[in-house]
């Protein structure tokens, strides 16, 4: 029986989605977690904020492990005496591995852990990948760390201004797609940078995700300072007796994906040849021609008839810096710096360039300045300068149109400084 | 040895990173990494991918509240256990998904699935969320675990889901529909390029805790984090440090909050949502693109939020019916023009839609082009 009554909460135990609702109910119920009274006093305090239609959590205090500045938020209650199972409910973040694959073992074990060190309740997984822990005292903290690392062999994340956790889309492990590992990348820059990501020292948060191909499952372009989405250089393998198979029919166009409604016989040439956005495929009836060099690696007709096309084989990532969301400056996508980096282990090229960056941000970035607010204050110029690389056509969607060019001295024959007495001998006054 | 609280640093263990993730792969998935050759959706949440030498692995995918307790994980482990030898995975979209190596053990977990319910009645287990459909929101902490929203998060998502929850199992959209919610501006789940975003905003300056602010505050840090530099030093009667903040720079974005926890913004009255829509991060046939603000404002409607459930609705309804195969929400709004965009959604246009921020100019027409 509910020690608490929640009217409004109950609401949301109806309807076909999974609801949280009630599966809180099922923790406080069945749960055997030493935060006896977590479940039911979270539902407390929500109802009360259903009724007050604002939040009832404090800021944070500064909670954490021995020697490290990230991967705990303190968290507290602004009612503890009405809910004490909640008073104090800090969140751990669990580095989760690339791309989210598990073993019933390891899941049991994380539970397990939970169980004996907090409240029994997630998020699996939280925005930037971690798996969340959510809810326990400080008291906990330690012992809960220990057992992470001794028992689990397993990790926190990162939180505050430092690296935060790397996530990665599932890549080569199950996607035809994917034009490098990029399990591997995330997974061995997050070993890499271990430091960076549990002692902040940066001006703000960094993150890192990895895309295996320009579909961008993990979102990397919108929400990532350095974004790293995989792509290829040379020419997209044809299957020509494929190509025919779709456009006769034979073959389920965007492996099923537009399977629920009717929208007609596949027409190969209104929903691939024209779609494509740099106009570079033509069909003749029994032949598919790309002209490769005019193609932007879109997707679309790999997409459309996965069967028949396939990505390159000289394969590598773009990499893209300085996403993030609207605080303060206004959102920002990433902007396409390296054309084409080569991806493989041990990425020592991405290494050599992510340490670069980092070093003029640190050097350079205000205190809560993002990667992408800098390049914009310091001018993407000066970002490409640091970075050594030489400007490229690919970095800009078209040239400038105003002509407020500021020259460097040294680019100027003869210099900046001149003779106003000389300038006065040929021009009166 | 176990913990022991009178020597923390004995054998302490740090900087090991993640597990590795190859050893959480199934058989199938590790014998055929990187020879995978095509995939496809054979219904809705069922997937195949084939590899180079034949081999296929189906991978049932489910919904799931990303607020998730460990009892249900063990419900998913106990039905991993029973059918895929013990692996799953989960997506970046906060989906559960179940591989089997064999076309026979598909529907015995599909309808192991479909079986399972919470004792509410809802399914533990929806089936969905491939293709040209909508799959699960991606959202942040809300009410349940955050000192800055504007709004709830698991909440209003499952009010939501409830109302679209045929698209989650259908795949009859013109494309992918992406909808993402942030409880607020920090959009700690960045939803800023998003089919529709469900966003939590604030409309009322900040009050002044004067008698604390100088105690719990860094007063500049709060000055200096005001991007509309909209926050100045005051006195109190008494003589004290405090801030003063010009109500009519105020941007509501609560970055002042964040540095200074005596200066509170969320209201009954003030915070609600916010509908943007039309971004996208995929790079197919258009750019990525971000998404708009086409209503400025919804209030909080607890415990089911049915204004904003109305609006989602209403605005994947009209674009279902009017956009061509392939095209994405934005992209239908971007060819139809966005004068017709509000027409057709019978959105009212009202001068909170016109930026006004920084770059603003680059979103007004510049050009005698448009429609009547």
């Amino acid at each position: 029986m509910a020690k608490r009554n929640t009217p409004m909460l109950d609401e949301l135990e109806k309807g076909p989605w999974p609801s949280f609702v009630s599966d809180i109910k099922q923790q406080a119920a069945k749960g055997k977690q030493i935060m006896k009274e977590a479940p039911e006093d979270l539902l407390g305090v929500l109802e009360l904020s259903y009724e007050d239609k604002i939040t009832h959590w404090k800021h944070g205090g500064i909670v954490g492990v021995f020697g490290y500045g990230g991967g705990i938020i303190g968290r507290y209650n602004d009612q503890p005496q009405q809910f004490p199972g909640v008073a104090h409910f800090h969140t751990v973040r669990v580095n989760q591995p690339s791309s989210k694959y598990y073993t019933t073992e390891f899941l049991r074990s994380i539970c397990d852990l939970w169980e004996r060190h907090g409240s029994g309740l997630t998020n699996m997984h939280g925005s930037t990948g971690d798996i969340v822990l959510l809810g326990t005292t400080t008291d906990h903290l330690e012992p809960l760390f220990f057992d992470l690392t001794h028992d689990l062999n397993q990790d926190l994340g990162g939180s505050g201004s430092n690296l935060r956790t790397p996530s990665a889309c599932l890549g080569k492990s199950r996607c035809e797609f994917a034009c490098y590992d990029s399990q591997e990348a995330c997974h061995n820059m997050t070993n890499e940078y271990q430091d960076e990501l549990h002692r902040p020292a940066f001006p703000y948060k960094f993150k890192f995700k990895f895309d295996a191909c320009p579909n961008g499952c993990v979102a990397s372009i919108a929400r990532s300072d350095m974004s790293v989405i995989g792509t290829w250089k040379d020419d997209i393998r044809i299957d020509q007796s494929a190509v025919k198979a779709y456009a006769g029919g034979e073959l389920k166009p965007n492996a099923g994906a537009h399977a629920g409604r009717d929208w007609g016989k596949f027409d190969i040439n209104k929903e691939v040849i024209d779609l494509c956005p740099t106009n570079c495929m033509s069909w003749d009836g029994s032949k598919l021609t790309i002209d490769n060099k005019e193609c932007t690696r879109c997707m679309h007709c790999l997409n459309v008839m996965p069967r028949a096309l396939r990505i390159g084989t000289d394969t590598g990532a773009s990499v893209l810096f300085g996403a993030k969301a609207p605080i303060l400056e206004g959102a920002q996508m990433a902007t396409l710096t390296v054309p084409f980096l080569p991806m493989e282990s041990p990425f020592s090229e991405l290494k050599e360039l992510i340490e670069k960056v980092w070093e003029w941000w640190m050097e350079e970035g205000k205190n809560r300045e993002r990667l992408g607010e800098l390049i914009q204050r310091k001018s993407m110029q000066e970002f490409l300068r640091v970075i050594e690389l030489d400007p490229d056509p690919r970095m800009v969607l078209e040239p400038r149109s105003n002509p407020y060019i500021f020259w460097k001295e040294e680019e100027v024959e003869g210099g900046w400084t001149r003779d106003i007495v000389e300038y006065r001998k040929k021009h009166q006054r | 040895m176990p913990y022991d609280p009178s020597d923390p640093q004995k054998d302490r263990i740090t900087d090991i990173g993640p597990r590795y993730f190859r050893d959480f792969f199934p058989p199938v998935i590790e014998k055929n990494f990187g020879k995978w050759l095509y995939h496809e959706i054979l219904e809705p949440g069922v997937l195949v991918h084939v590899a180079e030498g034949g081999d296929e692995v189906y991978t049932v995918r489910v919904g799931a509240a990303r607020l998730m307790s460990i009892e249900l994980i063990r419900e998913i482990c106990d039905v991993a256990d029973k059918h895929c030898n013990g692996y799953l995975r989960f997506t970046t979209r906060n989906n559960v998904e179940f591989m089997v190596d064999g076309k026979d053990k598909v529907k015995p977990l599909l309808d192991d699935l479909k079986s399972r319910k919470f004792d509410g009645g809802s399914n533990k287990f929806p089936i969905g969320g491939t293709g040209a459909g909508i799959t699960n929101i991606v959202h942040t902490q809300g009410w349940a675990h955050c000192h800055t929203p504007a709004i709830d998060a698991s909440g209003v998502v499952k009010a939501v889901m409830d109302g679209i929850y045929d698209e989650f199992g259908n795949m009859r959209l013109p494309a992918p529909v992406r909808v993402s919610l942030a409880c607020c501006l920090n959009m700690c789940g960045a939803v800023h390029c998003s089919d529709i975003a469900i966003l939590g905003i604030h409309r009322k300056p900040p009050m002044i805790d004067h008698e604390w602010i100088d105690k719990l505050c860094e007063l500049p840090l709060a000055i200096a984090a005001c991007p509309t530099a909209a926050i100045k030093p005051a006195k109190t009667e008494a003589g004290g440090k405090t801030l003063e903040v010009n109500a009519d720079r105020c941007m509501f974005c609560g970055n002042c909050y964040t540095m200074c926890a005596a200066m509170p913004l969320a209201d009954e009255l003030g915070s609600g949502i916010a509908i943007l829509v039309g971004g996208k991060l995929s790079n197919r046939v258009s750019r990525p693109k971000f998404s708009k603000v086409v209503i400025p404002f919804i209030p909080n409607e607890p415990p089911r939020w049915p204004s904003t459930v109305a609006a989602v609705k209403k605005i994947v309804d009209v674009y279902a019916k009017d956009a061509r195969k392939y095209e994405r929400l934005g992209d239908w709004a971007g060819r139809i023009g966005w004068e017709r965009f509000f027409e057709k959604t019978d959105i009212p246009f009202t001068h909170h839609l016109i930026d006004d921020y920084r770059f603003a100019y680059t979103t007004w027409r510049t050009s005698t082009q448009f429609k009547f």
